[in-house]
Order: C-alpha cells, then structure tokens, then sequence
C-alpha cells in the first residue's frame, strides 16, 4: 500500500539528490584550494583589536582605596586594604589631615567574570583593560594577582583614543597649560619653609611653584588650599581629579 | 629452505604494506579533509606539516588501558579486533601489482578477496554482540545488515567484469583490460565504489557507527591498541578497496613505462581511489538506516544486474 506513495518520493529525492551531491564535492575541493583559516596561535601571535579586554591593569598612585569597585564587582573577586595615615598640619595650630594608603589591591582572575564594572566605576583612572591574556596558570590560586603584578600589565594598556576635533581640551592638560598659581609660600618665613615645601610639592605637583607676585601675608593661610583640595589629596595621582575641577 | 626463505620475505613485504599504506591513506585523511573544511590539520608530530600525527597516535594507543568490560564475553570481546584486522592482511596479500609483483598468484584471486573481505564483518558482529553493551549490540546489527545488503551488488559488480575479461584472477582482469571498459564498465564500477565504501562503514554509509546515536556502535567498548586495530582495519579496508578498484576498472599497471613502472601505476590509482573515498566522508552527509537500504536494494542491486546483463550480451555478440 504504502509503496506507491513512497517510491516517486524517493524517485524525487534521488533525482534531487545528484545536483546536491556534486555540489558538496564542489564546495570542498574549492575549500581545499584556498588556504586556510587556521591561525597558528602560539607560534604566530593572534591580531587582536588593540582594545580587547585581557586582563585589568592597576594604577596603584591613582587609587584613593575608595572601594567602588570592590563593592560593584558582581562575583566579588576584588580585595581592598588599606589604612589611614594621618598627615600633621604644615603650620602649627593647622588642622591634622588623613589620606588613605593602599595596601592591598588583588583581583582574583579565576572569579573575574570581565565584566569591566571596576574600570567602568573607578573615578580616579585608577583601573584599565589590557589587551595582554597570556597569564594562565597550573594552579586556579596562582590566578589571584596582587597589584604588583597588575601594575606591570600598566605598559600594554594602550592610549586613550585622541580626542574629536573641537572637543573640549582634556582635563589634565587644561591644568597642566593654566597659567602657573601664585605660589604662597613665595614669601613664607625660612622657618616653615623645609617642611611645608616638601609636602606642597607632593600634593600639586602640576602647579609648579613660580616665586613671584603674591602678597606675602596670605602665605600661612590655611583655608584656600583646603578648599581646593579636599582632604583625599596628597599622592600625585589626584591629577585626574584636579582636571576635573 | 629457498622456498621458506621466499615465504617469508613475501609476507615480510605484505606486512609492510600493510602497516605503511593505511597509515599514508589515514595521514592524507587527516590532511585533505583538514584543508577541505578550512583547517590544517596536524601541524607538530614529526616536524613536517604534521606528518608522523599517526605514529604519535600509535604511540599514545599503546600506552592506553586495555580495558574488558566485566560482563562482556571476554574471549570473544578479545578476539575481535583480530578478526576485523586479519581479512585485510589476507586480500592485500593476493592484489597485484604487476603480473609478477604479487605476494600469492591465486587462481580465482577475485573470488578469494571477495570472500576473505566478507569475513571482516564477523570481527564487527563479534564486538557488538560481545562488549554487553546496548549501542555495542545496535550498531553490530546495523553493520551485519549494512554488510549484507552492499555485498550483492559488489559481488554482482565484480561478477561482471570477471565476466568481461573472461577471467576470475585479479592479474587476468588487469591484462584483459582495455581503456574502452571505462565507458563500458563505468555503471558496475559506481555501484562497486558505493558498495565497498559501504562496506568499509565509512562515511556517508557510517551508520553502523554513528556517534551522534550509538556512541561508536561495535567498538564503544574497546579501548588502547584494540580499537586502533579496528581503526587500523578501516584504513587497511580503503588500501584494500582502492586497490581492488584500481585492478579491476582502472587496469591496474597498464600505463606508460607498464614494463617498469607497472606498480607505481596500480598504487597511484589506489591513491587516487583513496582520495575519492576521502572526499565522500567531507562532502556528503550520512545516510539514513532506511535509505542505505533503500540504496542498496532499489538502486544497486538493478544497476549491478543490468551491467551484468549488458557485459554478458555484449561477451556473447562479441565472440
């Protein structure tokens, strides 16, 4: 009964299947006369975009040990210590300033998930992709980097994107190109001058002190410094946040 | 003494080719079909593009675990891959070259290969039924009928042109060719390429085997150098069929310089067949069980018989 129905199918479907056939023999020899696609990998380095997400890089001077990244970091590989250091008034009868230092800074690749929220959250620049991905290991707990090690792959970040043409200038060289502040302690005492000089050069070192026209009696005052940097400042890194203000 | 001395150094050589052969056809395997998909294929073993990958393969299947399942029929399950691998030996042994390069001049070599050849799917059968295993047991069913069916119109093909030479010896076939068989022989020479590949199990016929619904049918169960015997089979098988077609639709030897380098011809032609059963496994997808048989029974066996008619009119007008 059923053969009827299905012969003229298979009729059909053998005459159908000739042109297929050749077809696929077509298709393979023409691939065997190109070359290949294959990439030879660990003997010919692969061409990656040069903005490929490899590995994160640390900026340890522009970290602020703030833990926005830890804390947005979706599967918690990100581990942060540090501790305060108090910085004593450069004038007597100053107030005592705290900055934070950075012990610790590790990422533990094996629960990264390369999401790039850290760097994405990071107000300071403190973090950034590397294309570089050879860093496997034998053993998943040699995959926790400590912030020397993420410090290193710093050299194969790439630089940033230039700017679009009539685009604001970049915070950074906005400040460096300011025309150089009157330097306060121009005129300071001799006596007070060791000490506060060393330290006002840590904190801004992109306003370079010009001896000149400042009227000598606002050296020793405290507040206009304070409220241009806040209490955070003191490492050179805060450049980014200078820029920005 | 001579005589033993003889013996030996023809077995000597037919080892030899057994071992060098299949392994040439797997490594061009690899190769072509690596290039034919867009890859390289191997690139380490040996240096050279590759070119000792099966050595390296041999090596590794040696230092594997040999393992027997505990409720498989041990002896049997042991034994197995011997009987697929031997059948091989034995055909290659009777192929000629040349008239005089050929380790035992049987009389009716053509029917001798046929059956020798047939015996391998007892070492199929033998692993599935003996490994105790279902997909073991299904994919032995699916070869023993696969077997069956393809093997009439192989037999039939051959028949035919044992008929047209006159002659049921492989070097009398060869001799009596003429390059006119090309045209007259060609419908007994496609169903006896379709037959043998289907035969071997390979590609587009690899249903007996087929990974994606019985794991790899008989030889699931086998593991270490047992299943790179049944491995070493297959490729054995191609060298056997190329060879077989190359003798029996293609004239073997006969070609320029015939006098000198009459077994260069014969294996070129192999390698020639080779690389087109190569290529159907790249080209072609696999078969469904029904339309093997389909093939096989409705497409084959008609078209074998109708080349046998026409070979025996034409024999019968001719003379």
């Amino acid at each position: 009964m059923s053969e009827p129905t299905r012969r003229p199918d298979g009729r059909q479907k053998s005459g159908g299947a000739i042109p297929g056939l050749l077809k696929g023999l077509a298709t393979t020899a023409k691939t065997l006369g190109r070359p290949s696609h294959t990439a030879e990998y660990p003997d010919a380095p692969p061409h990656l975009p040069p903005r490929s997400r490899g590995v994160i890089a640390l900026t340890e001077e522009n970290c602020t040990s703030c833990m926005l990244c830890a804390r947005e970091c979706p599967d918690w590989c990100i581990y942060i210590d540090s501790h305060k250091e108090t910085i004593p008034s450069p004038t007597p009868g100053g107030r005592e300033r705290q900055r934070n230092v950075l012990d610790r800074f590790a990422i533990d690749f094996s629960l990264c998930m390369y999401c790039g929220i850290c760097i994405e959250v990071c107000p300071f620049d403190a973090l950034h992709w590397s294309p570089e991905f050879e860093y496997s290991e034998l053993d998943i707990r040699d995959l926790l980097h400590e912030k020397g090690r993420l410090g290193q792959w710093m050299a194969t970040v790439p630089p940033p994107a230039a700017l679009d043409p009539g685009s604001a200038e970049a915070g950074e060289i906005a400040a460096a190109n300011k025309p150089a502040r009157v330097p306060r302690a121009a005129a300071a005492p001799a006596t007070s001058r060791p000490a506060a000089a060393s330290r006002v050069a840590r904190e801004r070192p992109a306003r370079p002190e010009a001896p000149g026209n400042i009227p000598p009696d606002s050296v020793s005052t405290e507040p206009l410094p304070t409220a241009q940097n806040p209490p955070t400042t003191g490492s050179p890194g805060t450049k980014s946040e200078e820029g920005e203000a | 003494m001579n005589d033993a001395l003889e013996v030996t150094l023809r077995s000597v050589g037919v080892l030899a080719a057994f071992l060098v052969l299949p392994l040439l056809v797997g490594q061009a395997e690899h190769k072509v079909m690596a290039h034919m998909q867009g890859r390289l294929g191997p690139m380490y073993a040996g240096g050279f593009h590759g070119w000792a990958q099966l050595v390296a393969d041999g090596v590794k299947f040696v230092q594997k675990e040999d393992i027997t399942p505990t409720a498989a029929d041990r002896r049997v399950f042991r034994f197995a891959p011997a009987v697929a691998l031997v059948p091989s030996l034995v055909a290659l042994a009777v192929i000629p070259l040349t008239p005089s390069v050929v380790a035992a001049d049987v009389p009716a070599s053509a029917l001798f290969v046929l059956a020798v050849t047939a015996v391998g799917i007892l070492g199929t059968l033998m692993a599935g039924w003996a490994s105790a295993n279902k997909y073991s047991l299904l994919g032995a069913m699916r070869a023993a009928a696969q077997l069956l069916s393809y093997e009439l119109p192989l037999v039939l093909a051959v028949a035919s042109v044992c008929l047209a030479a006159g002659s049921l010896s492989l070097g009398g076939i060869a001799a009596a060719w003429s390059p006119w068989w090309l045209l007259w022989q060609a419908p007994g020479a496609v169903v006896f390429l379709i037959a043998a590949v289907a035969e071997l199990q390979r590609p587009p016929f690899d249903m007996p085997v087929a990974d994606a619904e019985i794991v790899f049918g008989a030889y699931t169960e086998y593991t270490g150098l047992r299943f790179a015997f049944f491995l070493l089979s297959e490729y054995a098988g191609i060298v056997v069929m190329a060879l077989l077609f190359s003798v029996l639709y293609l004239g073997g030897w006969q070609g320029p310089f015939a006098d000198q380098l009459g077994w260069v011809w014969t294996v070129l032609k192999g390698l020639v067949i080779a690389l087109l059963i190569i290529w159907m496994r790249v080209a072609w997808p696999r078969l469904r069980e029904d339309q093997l048989q389909h093939l096989a029974w409705l497409v084959l066996v008609p078209l074998a018989l109708a080349q046998l008619a026409l070979t025996g009119v034409w024999v019968v007008v001719a003379a």
